[in-house]
C-alpha cells in the first residue's frame, strides 16, 4: 500500500475500467492517484483487527416484493433512448465468430 | 413577488390568492433570465411546462379546490434527479442528450404536492466534486462573489436559491454535496438520514452514501420539503419503512435538557479563522439559550476522507459501468476493425470528464485483484469504527456542532490538485459514511481578501432524528438574521 503507481499499473486499471486514455492522461492519473493513495494509506495507522466490515449504514437484508406481475415500461420507450437499434433490438458490434459483416 | 419570500409564506399567499402561481413562475424566469448568464445555475429550464402547470393551479385555486402542500411553488432540481420530461444529463457529456423514460420518486412527490419544476441545475459531473467546476457545460459561480465557486456538487441548486431564482431546490449529498454548497452560498441544506428519502431516480454515484435533500432559505422550508419527499418507497429497497414525522410540529420548541456536543477535532487550526469564530459564537448562543455544551472526542474525524475516497470511488466505478454506449447515452463512432471493447472504452473516454475518470480509475484500482483487502475491506472496517464513534457520541449529546466546511467559498481554479479538493469535505463525509443526518445553516460571514462571504454551521444528529436536528437549527435561526441576508445586487455587477 502507498507506493507510487507505475505507468503499467495505471494502463492495466484503465483497461479494467474500459477507459481509453491518452498517454498524457495516463501520466496525469499516475501521479494524482499515487498522491490520493498516499493519503488513503492513513488507514493503516488504525488497528482494525477483528472489526466486521460495514458495507452499508442500515442494518437491512433483502426486502422482497410479492411475486406479482406488474406494469413494465414499454419497449419502444426504452429503444427510443438507445444510441443504435435494429428492429426490436439494441445494435452492437459483432461479438462472436468470424467477421462477415458488410 | 417579494423574492425573499419563503416557501411557507408563498404557500399561504397562493392559497389566499394574494399572488398567482403564474406571476410567481414568471418572476422566477425573469430573474433567471437576468442573472443566469453570470451565475450559470441552470442547464435547462421549462418555462412552457411550468406556466401551464401554474395556470392549472391558479384555475384550481380559483375554483376553491383543495390543493397539495406545495401548490404553485417553483422548485429547481439538480440535474441528476430524473424526470420524464426534459433532459437529465448529470452535467456529463455521456448523458448530454439523455431523456429519462421515468420520473424519480422525490421529484414525483414534489409534483404531486403541486410544486412546479422550473428547471435542472448544473453540478459537478455525476455529483463528483466540491466546487461545481467539474461540470461539462460550464462552471457555476457563487452569487456572493462571481470569481468564487458555489461549492459542490449541488452548486447550481445552492446558487439558484441564494440568488433568489427560486425559493427552493433539491440536491444530492454523497459526502457533503448539499451541505457544503449551502454553506458557501449562505442557504440551508439538509442531508437526510440514509434511507429517509427514496433514491429511485437519483442517478447512482455511491449507493450506500447517496441521499436527496432540500436546499432552501430557511429551516422551516427545508423541513417542509423534506417531509414531502421522504418516506417509504417500494422502488428503493434501502428506503426505510418508517413514518415521517410532521417536522414543523414543535419545530420552535427546543429539545428538553438539550446537550450539544462539540468535537474538539471540528475546531481545527487548519480551518479559516473566520470559520472557527462563527462556530464559537454559535456555541455561545446555544449556551445562552440554556443548552449544556459537552466536549466530544472524535479522533476518527481525520480518517473520514481516506475512508470516503475508497468507498465512494469503489461504488462509483461499479455504478458507472452502466455507461457502455449501448443501452443509452453517448456512443462513440467506431473505425473499421474496432470491436465491442473499443466501443466501451471509446464511448466512456469521450463521454466522461477528468474527475469522473479519476474516480472510476481509483475505484477500479481499490477493488482490483490483490488490493481489495488492503483498501476496500479495510475502509469498510474503518467505516464501522466511525459509525461506532458517532453512536458513542450520541449517547452523550443530542447533536454535534461544528463547521460545515473548513473555509468559505474559494476562488475558481484554486483547488486544481484533486486531493486538496477532496479535503473540502473533511467535516461532511463522515455523516454519509455513518448514514446519520446533517444540516448546514447560515451562521455568519467572514471577510476573506476583502470579500464578504457566508459561513455555514453544521448540526449532525443520529439516524432518523431529523426532528431534533430541525429544532436545534431553528433555535439558532430564530435568534439570528444571517439567513435573511442577500448576495450583492448582481444585476449591477
Amino acid at each position: 500500500m502507498a507506493e507510487q503507481l507505475s505507468l503499467d499499473e495505471v494502463r492495466h486499471v484503465a483497461k479494467l475500467a474500459r477507459l481509453r486514455l491518452t498517454n498524457q492522461e495516463l501520466e496525469q492519473y499516475r501521479s494524482q492517484l499515487s498522491a490520493v493513495l498516499e493519503h488513503i494509506a492513513k488507514l493503516n495507522e488504525l488497528d482494525v483487527a477483528g472489526v466486521e466490515p460495514l458495507a452499508h449504514p442500515r442494518d437491512v437484508t433483502n426486502r422482497l416484493d410479492e411475486d406479482v406481475v406488474g406494469e413494465s415500461m414499454p419497449v419502444e420507450q426504452l429503444l427510443a433512448i438507445a444510441p443504435a437499434v435494429e428492429g426490436q433490438f439494441l445494435a452492437v458490434p459483432k461479438v462472436l465468430g468470424e467477421e462477415t459483416g458488410p | 413577488m417579494d423574492d425573499d419570500a419563503t416557501i411557507l409564506s408563498l404557500v399561504e399567499a397562493l392559497k389566499h390568492r394574494e399572488i398567482s402561481a403564474v406571476q410567481l413562475v414568471q418572476d422566477c424566469f425573469e430573474r433567471i433570465e437576468q442573472l443566469d448568464e453570470k451565475l450559470h445555475c441552470f442547464h435547462e429550464t421549462y418555462p412552457q411546462r411550468a406556466l401551464q402547470a401554474a395556470e392549472s393551479i391558479d384555475g384550481a385555486l380559483e375554483a376553491g379546490d383543495e390543493l397539495g402542500p406545495l401548490a404553485g411553488v417553483p422548485i429547481a432540481l439538480k440535474d441528476n434527479i430524473v424526470t420524464s420530461f426534459g433532459h437529465t444529463t448529470c452535467s456529463s457529456r455521456i448523458l448530454e442528450d439523455f431523456s429519462s423514460p421515468y420520473t424519480s420518486t422525490a421529484a414525483q412527490r414534489l409534483i404531486d404536492a403541486g410544486a412546479i419544476v422550473i428547471g435542472k441545475t448544473n453540478c459537478d459531473e455525476f455529483a463528483m466534486g466540491s466546487s461545481s467546476e467539474h461540470c461539462a457545460f460550464g462552471v457555476v459561480c457563487n452569487p456572493w462573489d462571481l470569481t468564487r465557486v458555489p461549492g459542490g456538487s449541488s452548486g447550481g441548486s445552492a446558487a439558484a436559491v441564494a440568488a433568489r431564482m427560486c425559493p427552493g431546490a433539491l440536491g444530492s449529498d454523497t459526502g457533503g454535496s448539499i451541505r457544503q454548497p449551502a454553506s458557501l452560498c449562505g442557504v440551508v441544506g439538509v442531508k437526510p438520514t440514509y434511507g429517509r428519502v427514496s433514491r429511485f431516480g437519483l442517478v447512482a454515484f455511491g449507493s450506500s452514501l447517496d441521499q436527496i435533500g432540500p436546499l432552501t432559505r430557511c429551516v422551516k422550508d427545508a423541513a417542509w420539503l423534506l417531509r414531502i419527499i421522504a418516506g417509504p418507497d417500494r422502488r428503493d429497497s434501502t428506503c426505510a419503512d418508517l413514518a415521517v414525522p410532521d417536522y414543523l410540529n414543535g419545530i420552535d420548541q427546543p429539545p428538553e435538557n438539550l446537550r450539544i456536543g462539540v468535537p474538539k477535532q471540528y475546531l481545527s487550526e487548519k480551518n479559516e479563522p473566520a470559520v472557527n469564530e462563527v462556530v464559537q459564537s454559535a456555541i455561545e448562543l446555544y449556551r445562552d439559550l440554556g443548552a449544556e455544551i459537552v466536549d466530544i472526542d472524535l479522533p476518527l474525524t481525520e480518517y473520514g476522507i481516506a475512508t470516503y475516497y475508497v468507498i465512494a470511488p469503489a461504488e462509483a466505478s461499479s455504478n458507472l459501468a452502466r455507461y457502455d454506449g449501448i443501452r443509452y447515452g453517448r456512443r462513440a463512432h467506431l473505425e473499421p476493425g474496432e470491436d465491442l471493447y473499443d466501443l466501451y472504452a471509446k464511448s466512456r473516454a469521450e463521454g466522461f470528464g477528468p474527475e469522473v475518470k479519476r474516480r472510476i480509475m481509483l475505484g477500479t484500482y481499490v477493488l482490483s485483484a490483490g488490493y481489495y483487502d488492503a483498501y476496500y475491506k479495510r475502509a469498510l472496517q474503518v467505516r464501522r469504527l466511525i459509525k461506532q464513534e458517532f453512536d458513542a457520541a450520541f449517547e452523550k449529546c443530542h447533536a454535534l456542532l461544528g463547521p460545515t466546511s473548513p473555509t468559505p467559498a474559494f476562488e475558481i481554479g484554486a483547488k486544481a490538485d484533486p486531493l486538496s479538493m477532496y479535503l473540502c469535505d473533511v467535516y461532511t463525509a463522515n455523516t454519509n459514511i455513518a448514514g446519520i443526518c446533517g444540516i448546514s445553516i447560515p451562521a455568519g460571514f467572514g471577510e476573506v481578501d476583502g470579500k464578504h462571504l457566508p459561513i455555514g454551521l453544521q448540526i449532525q444528529c443520529k439516524a432518523f432524528d431529523e426532528e431534533t436536528m430541525f429544532r436545534i437549527a431553528r433555535m439558532f435561526e430564530a435568534r439570528t438574521d444571517f439567513h435573511t441576508k442577500r448576495p450583492p445586487d448582481l444585476a449591477t455587477v
